[in-house]
């Protein structure tokens, strides 16, 4: 790293346009202005991006629990109910020799949820303590939590497509349950705190450090 | 074209960024984040597989994309009547989602590509072109074609144990409809169109 400040747009009064990415002179009072090329608000930095990251993150974290607890589905057959949670899909996968799905399920439903949740945190907690520890890779960490969220819906799918095909009146009928809601809930909400955090705070503390 | 002046969307860094090249990628000397990528005929990639998408997204949403027989008795289901049945069961929070991710999101999606390429094509600045490029981006974090498929695929496989499953026409246009979608996204180049409009004006 270099010992002279880093140029930066924040240092130049710029503001850099989250949608269009053109550069904008952001004047003194620059609170409500415009991007002139495509209207979005501009900011040097996210507003509150800390603590709404926070906030989305405690929130995220209180719908896991019951995303995990409760059943994602019920299975009625001819008069018995069987419920299933996230973890006994999984497990449901493994024992009858399905390993790749086992894999897929639990890396989309249980493994991204529970390292974007970590990553976020991790990313807060060195913001709030100024830390300089490898921007680098923490940024990249913040891409990775941003490209991967997505891939968790995919247990909301599987649940939509067995409650839609499989309604046979008595011989068998499949329903949501709260858990989907839940682990719905916790996936929308990751997103909104990926979206939420701005990975330029990563650098602002090295810098200030370097200068 | 000489070299402009674009901060890193990570870190903030200004970079002077020169011509990409057709096919070439810029990314931030600092912490490797994205500057810019430039695809060959980029705009009008975008508008062809935009095209494209709208054609299977129609075929993928009107027909059955699976039919379900256990004991003499069959389902058939699309998007739609899965929604449907959420709804019904009292999980309208999950219908909502899924009807965003994969009905209204993918359509806007959609929609807007073709309502801001095929002007700019010939010549002519969209209307309202800033509102519709902003809601643009906004809509493309929520359109998850691609998820779904799996998400068919791990159903799929779940169901096989209990009963027949047959696709259905609309599963194919699903699955091409993801790779084509995926491809118009990907190649997508708001810099581009923003240099297409500016020339307009």
């Amino acid at each position: 790293m270099s010992a002279a400040a880093p140029a930066t747009a924040l240092a130049a009064g710029l503001a850099n346009c989250h949608e269009c990415g053109l550069l904008a002179q952001l004047r003194a009072a620059g609170h409500g202005a415009r991007c002139p090329r495509c209207g979005a608000e501009l900011h040097l930095r996210k507003p509150r991006s800390l603590e709404r990251t926070w906030a989305l993150v405690i929130a995220a974290a209180i719908c896991y629990v019951p995303a995990n607890v409760l059943p994602v589905m019920a299975v009625t057959s001819l008069g018995k109910t069987e419920a299933d949670t996230i973890m006994s899909g999984v497990i449901y996968f493994l024992t009858s020799g399905d390993w790749p799905l086992a894999i897929i399920i639990f890396t989309a439903s249980i493994f991204v949820p529970m390292m974007k949740l970590a990553i976020l945190l991790f990313l807060l907690i060195s913001v709030h303590r100024r830390s300089s520890w490898r921007p680098v890779d923490r940024t990249r960490m913040y891409r990775l939590t941003e490209a991967i969220g997505r891939w968790s819906m995919v247990d909301i799918y599987v649940v939509t497509i067995m409650v839609a095909l499989v309604r046979l009146g008595n011989l068998a009928t499949i329903e949501a349950g709260w858990g989907a809601v839940f682990f719905g809930a916790v996936v929308v909400i990751t997103i909104f705190a990926a979206e939420s955090f701005d990975p330029r705070l990563i650098w602002d503390e090295s810098e200030a450090r370097s200068t | 074209m000489s070299a402009r002046l674009v901060a890193c969307h990570d870190c903030d860094l200004l970079c002077r960024l020169g011509a990409v090249p057709e096919n070439g990628v810029a990314r931030c000397s600092r912490c490797g984040g994205l500057l810019r990528k430039r695809t060959r005929n980029g705009l009008e990639r975008t508008l062809a597989l935009a095209f494209a998408s709208a054609v299977l997204f129609v075929v993928a949403q009107s027909f059955p994309f699976l039919s379900f027989e256990m004991k003499g008795n069959v389902t058939t289901t699309n998007v739609m009547t899965g929604v449907v049945d959420l709804y019904n069961g009292g999980k309208g929070e999950i219908a909502a989602l899924v009807l965003l991710t994969i009905v209204l999101a993918p359509l806007g999606q959609i929609g807007l590509l073709l309502y801001v390429l095929t002007p700019l094509r010939v010549g002519i600045v969209p209307w309202k072109l800033p509102s519709a490029f902003r809601l643009l981006r906004h809509l493309q974090t929520w359109s998850m074609m691609e998820v779904f498929m799996i998400g068919i695929l791990v159903g799929i496989t779940k169901l096989l144990g209990m009963a027949t499953v047959v696709p259905g026409l609309a599963i194919w246009a699903f699955a091409l409809l993801m790779f084509v979608l995926a491809g118009a996204a990907a190649s997508f180049d708001p810099e581009a169109l923003w240099e297409r409009a500016e020339a307009l004006r």
